[in-house]
């Protein structure tokens, strides 16, 4: 990982779980939903009990940069790829300092192969404290959240006690309405690199580390601070641009982000939003958010991109998403759309040099389709700011962009 | 962009006949794509020579020609249809080439039709090596390193700037690459230098990496006119690299690379795809993954529909050449929908939770002397895929779709030697995975198969907890197996024959079903959705495994359920697929709801829209009855799969359960020689002198009683399968001794031999009130050579009508004694006037398809229907029974010959073609007859 990397904590509110001194491989586990559902499996990680959101995420491959995606902060997640830990895991596959995830659920974790990695799943789960459960019909599972939209579950390998355990996953507090940006976000304003191309400043609400080095890649220089920082502290820092990160929890309750984008918008500064920074730059311009039925998340979302007619294959990790009847076209312009549901995928703000995606072009983990839409960036900051950008900025990460 | 308005009419080339590398994969494409391009209002003409094939039926395409895929066939028909694009990527590298010879002499331009899905201009880049080099690294791709050595220096120095030894060695321009191979050994390598410039005409040798170790990829992609590319899979081989993909062990989607190593390729992919021209279409590229450096290298690109691009549509459940087809017609990837979930795009990249592995199937029984070694030479004749939700539950179904006598991946029988293992292990066999399997029995690490296999640990581990859990249900007794326990070995896809085999106590797999089946501990179907459950899907393709929730809903509609045939092999390949399709279409029009079960991805019953319900699952008997239990059909086809389905028909019957057509007891009985003979004997037809021996000794009186020449084989065994014409004792000795080797305790059949006899087949239908004989083939080659090898005329051509009428009386007969309802193939010889019966088999048999389309009648529908409950009379009155041949058809026999250099190009009773061809000619002046007829006595062995 790289060297200044924000500094994270991983709140432990949620997960009470415990060290236990030995291990055995067919530990009972169990996991029970909000709706009565009860699973048995056997324990994976750290033996213990948590709780949050039961949400899938249809990916292939990845598992480690889904685990440590702060946006999953406060979620089970549960992969349906059936064989997970294939390739163990290491430091380069990090997306934050530790898992953000508050369980994992997986059909089987085999012993892995690869000589990228540190160490075995299992071992990286333990010692980061992450409870799970393997053993489970995740398919049935996916099937059982699509049709009845996300509910809350929770995973235990230390009480086995059914009622006790639905009455925990019942009371669990619902994903709705809760602001969990603020447990994930840097503790205090960084340096992350220094380069010759336009300053970012990025408003930490979980920010994947593949999107600060996707700014460092274009020889950006980059000051992550705490999503809580007056815009007047960062306009001291004197930036070309600013990035309100991806994150966790429901943007809606966001009121001090919001207003603080407001701020940003007048400044006139070039301003860009991946995720949650999308919906909470879209909030600040009056335009509603909704909670989906089933979110997205996967790396196979087709979108497409309305100026060009290009398709990309996008990674995806959002439950909230932005209602295009609000969007008044005078405010914003409906950029990118998702082909599978004609979701709001991306945005063009009218009244201020502004961009947004509901997706996330850092990919890390899924295809590299996007990455483009860092260079654009890096293009109205240089049209906006009258600022040279160091050749590699708008350099094509890859063939298909 | 919406599909082109300035194209009319597209000439859709096929494949032609099935040989070793190109098998019937391509009718499953081509058949997709006519349909594809039918759908959308383009008139279609198609070509191929293939009469097997489900694409060249007359309804698949507006016209259909059934004509050899020469550029002069090809031009002449163009000339004569004037289409407005051809479409040559759904044919494989025989579609490919021909289009390629008519760009060449400039036919397409002159004619003006343009060339869709493939930019044929670029076609040779990535056919030609050192063009493709180029290209390659003009967009900056890393290759394999490689470079040609005039001397013994020269080559010291490439070597070094390889990073040294080990490197292959290859002399340039020897005949199949004669002289090279591997060094690994200082000492070793200026020998095989100095001895590789004197063997090369040019006096140089290539001197390349060595990519042992190195693993495999291959992805599927699909480009649109708007260069939007997407991944519909990756495959990764188990086999390590050195052995063709085509007999590699392959599992998708790949398990053992990172996200940033697989977008890495995938990106590269993208950029290789884009490189080769303009076109919209599918394309497969081959990717070299070096495990501990990450260095991966581009090995090739095929830019067509292949063999991969089919079973990435049964394994994704995508259909790849259907849209590659629309790509070709100028839609963008956006405009179409995901056929399979109905409302999402088709635009995306299917997520699989689940693991698919094919494995190949090989022949080599049939190729005397050859060398089962694997290599860089395709030789596996059909391979089977399997789906489970885990890795191991699907190559344990794998082996049970194997159709080999394995009930899974070893576990049902005692272990091979120790000896026998580390032998077989030390270089790529077919069997590598059961050998890991026998090794872990014995003990070894897995380090220690790792270093002589290569196989990724990924795998071996599996393997290793397969055995592990093996070992487990040696020591538990069937009572004592609860709920969880059974759970877990029928999730790793143990089958109940299996299981029986290991538990302690003596028991059969129907007491293993009996008692997992009082634990509840039966299997759910998983629906194939592209989309890992995240969308509703629609289309009926299912697989079992153990998990916990059954999605396939069962209708109380009435069903059929029909077995497909299994891997192809060398005399049970496509045609059998051409019978079943057939077979679900007219069980349908009775009113049935039809359940097809198969495991061949290469095939078109596959295809998720040709039955109402697809189970892709071995043709296997619990798998079978488990798909049983949950229908619960009306009753089972065993006719259409060749002898794959019928292998099984005791067991129906044991169980009480309805077979639709003739009884399994009467298919039974013409296996057995002395209960057929007394058959003929009763209807009294001649039949040529036999007897039956049980040793060496026995034979050699046989023989001579029987007289010289004998034909030989054992009894109870398949396509001629060990047979042999002997000549003499000495002969009579060897054969029988090799057979007994094969076949221990198997009887020997042996007939006395005919000597210039004329051999026919016939094909006919009872419906238990009359027979109707569908067709009469007369061989070219004199009897002796299977009549899978021989060229053979429809109608008869030297036959006066007193034989032909004995014939038709004697193929009735037999009908009526053996209850014969739906098809039966009648074998015949003539010799002096008299017509003697050698075979009967109350099944479909390889001609039909053949018949089917010289005559233009629908056989196995009228067959299908038949066993129903239709009479022949109905189709008689609609004129359906009437053929529309004029003159001769010919059905000439291909081989696959180059591919075992190595083996005697001999014909005999043993079957060794792959494919046929089918041609029409006016008179018996034609070549297509003179040819073969002038030949005819050349190639008999023995």
């Amino acid at each position: 990982m790289a060297s200044g990397a924000a500094v994270r904590h991983r709140s432990s509110t949620h997960t009470m779980s415990h060290t236990s001194s030995s291990s055995t491989a067919h530990d009972p586990a169990k996991l029970v939903l909000s709706d009565g559902t009860v699973v048995c499996g056997v324990a994976l990680g750290q033996r213990g009990l948590t709780g949050g959101e039961l949400c899938f995420n249809t990916s292939m491959t990845g598992y480690q940069e889904i685990m440590t995606d702060p946006s999953y902060y406060g979620q089970l997640m549960m992969m349906t790829q059936p064989h997970i830990g294939n390739y163990g895991a290491s430091a380069e596959d990090m997306e934050a300092d530790a898992p953000m995830v508050a369980g994992f659920i997986v059909r089987d974790s085999p012993r892995h192969s690869n000589t990228q990695a540190d160490e075995p799943l299992e071992a990286f789960m333990r010692r980061h404290g992450l409870v799970g459960i393997a053993g489970v019909d995740t398919r049935a599972l996916v099937r059982h959240v699509r049709d009845e939209g996300v509910m809350n579950a929770v995973i235990s390998s230390e009480n086995l006690e059914t009622e006790a355990l639905r009455q925990k996953a019942k009371d669990w507090p619902s994903m709705a309405g809760r602001e969990l940006a603020s447990e994930v976000s840097t503790e205090g304003p960084h340096v992350f690199c220094e380069g010759t191309g336009p300053r970012i400043a990025v408003y930490d609400f979980g920010v994947k580390q593949n999107i600060l080095r996707s700014f460092r890649r274009r020889g950006c220089t980059v000051k992550v601070v705490p999503g809580d920082t007056d815009l007047s502290d960062v306009l001291a820092w004197t930036p070309d641009g600013i990035f309100f990160s991806n994150g966790p929890g429901d943007p809606r309750p966001m009121d001090d982000a919001i207003e603080t984008v407001s701020e940003a918008i007048d400044t006139g500064l070039p301003l860009f939003g991946i995720c949650l920074g999308h919906q909470l730059m879209s909030l600040a311009e009056g335009i509603e958010v909704y909670k989906m039925h089933v979110g997205h998340r996967g790396a196979n979302h087709p979108v497409k991109n309305l100026d060009t007619e290009r398709v990309e294959v996008t990674t995806q990790n959002h439950g909230f998403a932005v209602d295009p009847e609000s969007i008044a076209p005078e405010v914003a312009r409906v950029t990118h759309v998702n082909l599978n549901d004609d979701t709001v995928e991306g945005l063009e703000f009218k009244t201020f040099a502004g961009m947004s995606l509901q997706y996330h072009p850092e990919a890390s983990p899924g295809p590299h389709d996007s990455h483009y839409h860092f260079n654009r960036f890096m293009e109205l900051v240089a049209e906006t700011r009258d600022v040279t950008l160091p050749e590699k900025a708008t350099e094509p990460a890859v063939a298909t962009t | 962009m919406p599909k082109r308005t300035d194209i009319e009419t597209i000439l859709l080339i096929g494949s032609g006949p099935i040989v070793i590398g190109q098998a019937c994969e391509f009718d499953y494409s081509g058949s997709q794509s006519a349909r594809a391009l039918m759908d959308e209002g383009y008139r279609v003409v198609l070509v191929n020579s293939n009469p097997a094939t489900i694409m060249t039926d007359p309804l698949m395409a507006d016209k259909v020609y059934l004509r050899p895929l020469t550029p002069s066939s090809i031009a002449q028909i163009a000339r004569e249809e004037a289409p407005d694009a051809v479409l040559p990527t759904m044919g494989g590298q025989t579609g490919l080439n021909v289009a390629q010879d008519l760009k060449k002499n400039g036919f397409w331009d002159e004619q003006d039709i343009e060339v869709i899905g493939v930019d044929i201009d670029t076609v040779q880049i990535t056919e030609d090596r050192q063009k493709f080099r180029t290209l390659m690294d003009d967009i900056g791709l890393d290759q394999s390193r490689s470079d040609t050595a005039k001397s013994l220096l020269e080559a010291k120095e490439i070597t070094q700037e390889l990073g040294g030894l080990p490197v292959v060695i290859r002399p340039s321009y020897t005949l199949g690459g004669a002289g090279g191979g591997i060094v690994w050994k200082e000492e070793e390598f200026e020998e095989m230098v100095t001895r590789g410039l004197e063997l090369s005409p040019a006096h140089q040798v290539l001197i390349d990496e060595c990519l042992f170790g190195w693993k495999e990829y291959e992805l599927e992609l699909l480009r649109d006119p708007n260069d939007n590319v997407i991944i519909i899979a990756s495959i990764e081989n188990v086999t390590p690299m050195g052995v063709h993909t085509g007999d590699s062990v392959t599992v998708a989607p790949q398990q053992t690379l990172t996200d940033k190593q697989f977008q890495r390729m995938r990106d590269a992919a993208i950029k290789a795809m884009n490189s080769i021209g303009t076109f919209a279409g599918g394309c497969n590229i081959q990717f070299a993954f070096e495990p501990g450096t990450g260095r991966m290298i581009v090995i090739e690109i095929n830019p067509r529909v292949s063999r991969s691009s089919a079973l990435a549509s049964k394994a994704t459940g995508y259909p790849i050449a259907k849209v590659a087809s629309k790509l070709a017609i100028g839609y963008t990837l956006d405009e179409l929908p995901n056929e399979v979930t109905g409302d999402t795009s088709a635009c995306f990249e299917p997520s699989l939770d689940y693991v698919v592995t094919k494995v190949p199937r090989f022949n080599f029984d049939k190729f005397e002397g050859v060398d089962e070694e694997l290599t860089t030479q395709m030789k596996a004749v059909g391979e089977v895929m399997s789906i489970g939700r885990t890795f191991n539950e699907s190559l344990q179904k794998a082996w049970q779709s194997l159709e080999i006598g394995y009930a899974g991946l070893g576990a049902d029988r005692p272990d091979a030697a120790r000896e026998t293992v580390r032998e077989r292990l030390k270089s790529p066999h077919w069997d590598n995975l059961l050998h890991v399997r026998h090794a872990f029995r014995y003990g070894a690490s897995v380090e220690e198969v790792y270093d002589i296999t290569q196989i990724d640990k990924w795998f071996l581990y599996q393997i290793q907890d397969l055995v592990a859990l093996e070992d487990e249900i040696r020591s538990t007794p069937l009572r004592e197996m609860d709920t969880r326990f059974l759970r877990e070995a029928k999730r790793a896809g143990f089958s109940d024959e299996q299981i029986a085999f290991l538990v302690p106590e003596d028991v059969s797999d129907r007491e293993v079903r009996a008692h997992r089946t009082e634990e509840d501990v039966t299997p759910a179907y998983q629906l194939v959705d592209t989309c890992a459950g995240e969308f509703p899907a629609e289309t009926p393709y299912y697989y079992s495994s153990y998990e916990t929730v059954n999605e396939s809903e069962v209708t109380d509609k009435p069903k059929v359920l029909i077995l497909g045939s299994g891997p192809n092999r060398i005399g049970q390949g496509i045609e059998f697929d051409y019978c079943c399709v057939h077979g679900v279409k007219a069980a349908q029009e009775m009113g049935y709801e039809a359940l097809m079960l198969n495991c061949n991805p290469e095939t078109v019953s596959t295809d998720f829209d040709v039955a109402d319900k697809l189970y892709f699952e071995p043709v296997f008997w619990e798998r079978v009855q488990d798909v049983i239990d949950l229908e619960q059909p009306e009753g089972v086809i065993l006719q259409l799969g060749g002898q794959t389905a019928i292998k099984l028909g005791e067991r129906f019957e044991e169980d009480g359960f309805q077979i639709f057509g003739t009884s399994y007891s009467k298919m039974d009985l013409v296996e057995d020689r002395g209960k057929f003979t007394d058959i003929l004997q009763k209807l009294e037809i001649p039949f040529p002198p036999y007897g039956v021996a049980h040793s060496v000794d026995e034979a050699l009186e046989t023989a001579d009683r029987l007289g010289y020449p004998t034909l030989i084989r054992p009894s109870y065994v398949l396509g001629g399968e060990g047979m042999r014409i002997a000549i003499n004792e000495d002969e009579v000795a060897e054969y029988v001794q090799n057979v007994l080797d094969m076949y221990p305790d198997n009887e020997i059949l042996l007939d006395r031999f005919l000597e210039d006899a004329v051999e026919l087949d016939v094909d006919a239908i009872c419906d238990g009130d009359e027979v109707w004989i569908a067709g009469m083939m007369q061989h070219i080659e004199p009897a002796g050579v299977h009549s899978g090898d021989s060229t053979a005329v429809l109608p008869p051509f030297s036959l006066s009508d007193e034989v032909l009428e004995t014939i038709r009386d004697y193929v009735r007969a037999l009908a009526f004694e053996l209850d014969v309802l739906g098809l039966v193939n009648v074998q015949l010889i003539v010799k002096d006037g008299t017509v003697y019966v050698i075979e009967a088999n109350p099944r479909a048999s390889r001609t039909i398809p053949f018949i089917a389309k010289a005559a233009d009648i629908p056989i196995p529908a009228i067959a299908t229907k038949v066993m129903l409950g239709e009479k022949l009379e109905t189709f008689r009155r609609r004129g359906d029974l009437e053929s529309d041949l004029e003159d001769y058809a010919i059905k000439e026999p291909v081989f696959s010959w180059d591919k075992f250099p190595e083996v005697p190009k001999e014909l005999g009773p043993e079957m060794k073609s792959t494919g046929e061809s089918i041609a029409f000619v006016e008179s018996l002046d034609a070549d297509q007859f003179e040819q073969p007829y002038e030949m005819k006595d050349l190639y008999l062995s023995r």
